[in-house]
C-alpha cells in the first residue's frame, strides 16, 4: 500500500535545541485568530533589524523558496506550549518536518494540525543532511509504507506510533473520536463524584 | 503490581481506550488564560459545541497584562482584545475568571495553589508549559495546546499514552543559601534540555522533603526545561497543611476523606522506574546560566567554559553560538560582569518566599546605579502579603520597581523588556535567545542571587558573601 503524504522541496535548517520562542516570538501571540502566522515563522532569524529579509537565513535562500518539508535536528520546538508554533510552519507551508527529536508538546501540537513529524537517528539524520549538501533535494513521504523517498529507487525508512499513523491518514476529528466515548466520560464522573466528592 | 506516582494517577483518570495505545483520561482541573484559549472558544463556537463542565475550569489574565496598572487597556490595544475575548468567553461560558478587577487576580500558576484549586492526584492541564508546577502538589499537571485546550473545553477529557518514569532523587541536606531554583537548575545543567523528553519526572529525597511548598513549586515548574512531560512530588503533610483552608480545598465534610486519598499518593518502595538519577544535596552551589537554554549552566563561582570543552560537537557548536549571543568570552568570570536589569518575578519564583529571600538581601541597601530593577509579585494574594510583611517597602526604598501582578518580563509580551545587548538577572526560567526582548541577554539565578546583583551591579556569589560577613544562614 502507498499514499503519499508529501511531497516537495527540503528546507534543511541545521540547528538543535530550536525552541518555540524561535519558531514565533512572543509580539505575535496577541492574536485571536489562528490564521496570519506565515509571516512571522523564525522572526528573530528571518528578518534583519530593518525588516528586511535576512539573506543568511536558511529559508530565505533561493533554492528554498517553496520548501514544504523542513529537516532539522534535536530537541525541536522546545519550551513554550504556544501552538501558534506549528501553526506559523504549516502556514508557511511546511507540512513535515523530519529531525532527531522532538519536544513533547510540540509534537503532539503538530500532530493536532495534522503535520507528518518524522524522527530519525542522529545517524540517518547526518544522511539526510548530506544529501541536502549536494543541491536542492526533492523527497517523497509515502506515511502508509513509512517511506521517505528520494528518487530513483532510493528511500529511507521511518518508525511512527500506529495509532498517530492512523489518525493521519484517516484524518479523524480530533475531538470527535474522544465524543464517541461519551457515555464512558458521563459514567466516569459519576463514579468520581461517588468517590472523591471535594472534586466536584 | 508496583506502581510510581505516576502510573496511579494516570491510571485513576483512565475513561475508556481511543486506540491500542492510547487512553482518553479525565482532566479534573483544566486552567485557562488569554493567550492560548481564544482559538479554543471560536473552534468550539464553529463545531456548535460547549463547554462541558465549567465548573471545573477556572480562568485568569496574566501573560499580557500591564505590571504598570492593572488595567485591561493598559498594554496596547491587541492586548486589550485578547483579555477582552477571554472575558467574553468566560462569561458566555459561565466559566470562573480573575479578571484585572479582582484582588487575587494572577499568574496562572500562583493563583492555582494558592485558591487551593491545585490538589494531589488530580490531572490539570493548562495552555503553558509551566503547568509543570502543580505537580508539586502530587498532581499530574502538564501544558498543552491550543487545540488540547479545546479538546478539553468540549470533553473534560484528554487523548494520552503513558509516559516514561523518571526519579530524580536529591539525598542529603542542602547548604545554605543554595535554593530550590539552584537545585533545579543544577538539575537540568547534569541531564540536558532534553533529558526529560518523554518522561514524567518525580522528585524525591531528604532535601525535597525539606522544602516547602514554593519551593516544590519552583522545582516542578522547570521540570519542563529538561523536556519532561510533569515534574511530581509526592504529598505529604507540608502538602496538606499548605492546602487546609484554601478558598477552593475540600470543605470539612470532605476533608479527612481527601487526606487520606492523598496519603495513598506516592511511588510504591518497589515500583520500577525507567531511569533513576541520584544527586548529592551538599554538592549543589548556587547556579547561573551562561548560555541560551536552560542547560548551560554552573556553579556562580566558575568561569564560562570554553567551547572546545564539549567533546560532543553539538554541544560544542550550540556553546559557540550562545557565547557569541551572550557577548561573553570563554574564561571570564561571571561575578566581573556588569548587569543592566534585575528581573524578580515569573511563575518560577514570585512567591512569599521568594519575596522574603530577595528582601533580605537588598534590606537597607540601594540598586547600583544605572541598573533597572524590578519586583513583580505572582498574584495579588504575594502582593498584599508582601506589602504586610514590609517586603514592598524594602524593595521600593532600595530602588526597585514594585509592579502589579502578572508574568511580565519573564517573556515580554507586555511592554516589560530587555533591551538589545543588555544582560539581565532573572528568576524566571528561560534564558532562549530574544526570550526577554530581542538581543536581551538572559542569566537565570535564584531571587536572592537576583538581589544581590542588583545590589552589586554584578553578579554575586551569594553564599561567598554571606560567608564573608560571618553569615551561615
Amino acid at each position: 500500500m502507498s499514499k503519499i503524504f508529501a511531497q516537495g522541496l527540503v528546507c534543511p535548517l541545521d540547528k538543535n535545541n530550536v525552541d518555540t520562542d524561535q519558531i514565533i516570538p512572543k509580539q505575535f501571540l496577541t492574536s485571536v485568530s489562528r490564521d496570519g502566522f506565515a509571516e512571522a515563522m523564525f522572526f528573530d532569524w528571518r528578518y534583519l533589524a530593518d525588516g528586511s529579509p535576512n539573506p543568511d537565513f536558511v529559508v530565505n535562500r533561493p533554492e528554498y523558496k517553496g520548501a514544504s518539508i523542513l529537516l532539522t535536528r534535536a530537541n525541536f520546538g522546545c519550551g513554550s506550549s504556544r501552538e501558534h508554533a506549528p501553526w506559523a510552519i504549516k502556514q508557511y507551508g511546511f507540512t513535515v518536518i523530519i529531525a532527531e527529536s522532538f519536544a513533547d508538546i510540540f509534537f503532539n501540537n503538530s500532530v493536532n494540525n495534522a503535520m507528518l513529524l518524522i524522527q530519525l537517528s542522529k545517524t540517518n539524520i547526518d544522511l539526510l543532511f548530506n544529501r541536502c549538501q549536494q543541491g536542492p533535494q526533492q523527497w517523497q513521504i509515502d506515511l502508509a509504507s513509512q517511506e521517505i523517498m528520494f528518487g530513483n529507487n532510493a528511500a529511507m525508512g521511518f518508525n511512527i506510533d500506529a495509532d498517530i499513523k492512523q489518525r493521519l491518514l484517516s484524518g479523524l476529528d480530533f475531538i470527535g473520536s474522544s465524543e464517541q466515548l461519551n457515555s464512558q466520560i458521563a459514567d466516569y464522573e459519576q463514579s468520581r463524584k461517588a468517590s472523591q466528592p471535594w472534586l466536584g | 503490581m508496583a506502581k510510581t506516582l505516576y502510573q496511579k494517577i494516570y491510571a485513576s483518570h483512565v475513561v475508556g481506550k481511543l486506540n491500542p495505545s492510547t487512553d482518553l483520561l479525565y482532566v479534573d482541573r483544566h486552567l485557562i488564560h488569554e493567550v492560548t484559549s481564544p482559538q479554543a472558544f471560536s473552534g468550539l463556537k464553529l463545531a456548535n459545541r460547549s463547554v462541558r463542565r465549567p465548573d471545573l475550569t477556572f480562568a485568569t489574565m496574566d501573560h499580557n497584562v500591564s505590571t504598570q496598572r492593572r488595567s485591561i487597556d493598559a498594554a496596547g490595544e491587541t492586548s486589550r482584545k485578547q483579555l477582552e475575548a477571554l472575558a467574553a468567553n468566560c462569561d458566555e461560558n459561565r466559566i470562573p475568571l480573575l479578571d484585572l478587577t479582582h484582588p487575587d487576580q494572577g499568574i496562572v500558576h500562583v493563583i492555582g495553589p494558592e485558591q487551593g484549586l491545585t490538589q494531589p492526584g488530580m490531572i490539570i492541564v493548562c495552555g503553558d508549559s509551566h503547568t509543570s508546577t502543580h505537580g508539586a502538589f502530587g498532581a499530574l499537571a502538564f501544558g498543552i495546546g491550543t487545540s488540547e485546550v479545546e479538546h478539553v473545553l468540549a470533553t473534560q477529557t484528554l487523548p494520552q499514552q503513558q509516559a516514561k518514569t523518571l526519579k530524580v532523587e536529591i539525598n542529603g541536606e542542602l547548604s545554605g543559601h543554595v535554593t530550590p531554583k539552584d537545585v533545579i537548575m543544577a538539575v537540568i545543567g547534569k541531564l540536558g534540555t532534553a533529558g526529560g523528553n518523554g518522561y514524567v519526572a518525580e522528585f524525591s529525597g531528604r532535601a525535597i522533603r525539606a522544602m516547602s511548598m514554593e519551593g516544590r513549586m519552583t522545582l516542578c515548574n522547570m521540570s519542563i526545561e529538561m523536556g519532561a512531560k510533569a515534574g511530581l512530588i509526592a504529598p505529604d503533610q507540608i502538602t496538606f497543611d499548605y492546602i487546609k483552608g484554601k478558598a477552593h480545598a475540600p470543605k470539612a465534610e470532605h476533608w479527612d476523606g481527601a487526606v487520606a486519598y492523598w496519603q495513598s499518593l506516592y511511588s510504591d518502595a518497589d515500583a520500577v522506574f525507567d531511569t533513576v538519577v541520584e544527586i548529592d544535596a551538599a554538592a549543589i552551589t548556587p547556579q547561573i546560566t551562561w548560555g541560551t537554554n536552560p542547560e548551560q549552566v554552573m556553579a556562580v563561582d566558575q568561569s564560562v567554559p570554553s567551547p572546545d570543552s564539549f567533546t560532543d560537537a553539538t554541544k560544542r557548536d550550540a556553546a559557540e553560538r550562545a557565547l557569541a549571543y551572550m557577548g561573553l568570552e570563554p574564561g571570564q568570570k561571571l561575578t566581573d560582569c556588569k548587569v543592566d536589569v534585575v528581573f524578580i518575578g515569573s511563575c518560577t519564583n514570585s512567591r512569599i518566599e521568594d519575596l522574603r529571600a530577595a528582601a533580605s538581601v537588598v534590606q537597607g541597601k540601594k540598586v547600583a546605579a544605572g541598573v533597572r530593577a524590578l519586583v513583580v509579585p505572582g498574584s495579588g494574594v504575594v502582593k498584599r502579603q508582601a506589602e504586610a510583611e514590609g517586603l514592598a517597602s524594602i524593595f521600593k526604598d532600595a530602588g526597585f520597581e514594585w509592579r502589579e501582578p502578572g508574568c511580565s518580563m519573564c517573556l515580554g509580551m507586555n511592554d516589560d523588556r530587555v533591551e538589545a545587548g543588555q544582560r539581565c538577572a532573572s528568576t524566571s526560567n528561560r534564558n532562549f535567545e530574544g526570550r526577554q526582548g530581542r538581543g536581551a541577554r538572559t542569566h537565570l539565578v535564584s531571587p536572592a542571587m537576583a538581589a544581590a546583583a542588583a545590589i552589586a551591579g554584578k553578579f554575586v556569589n551569594i553564599a561567598a558573601v554571606a560567608n564573608e560577613k560571618g553569615d551561615r544562614a
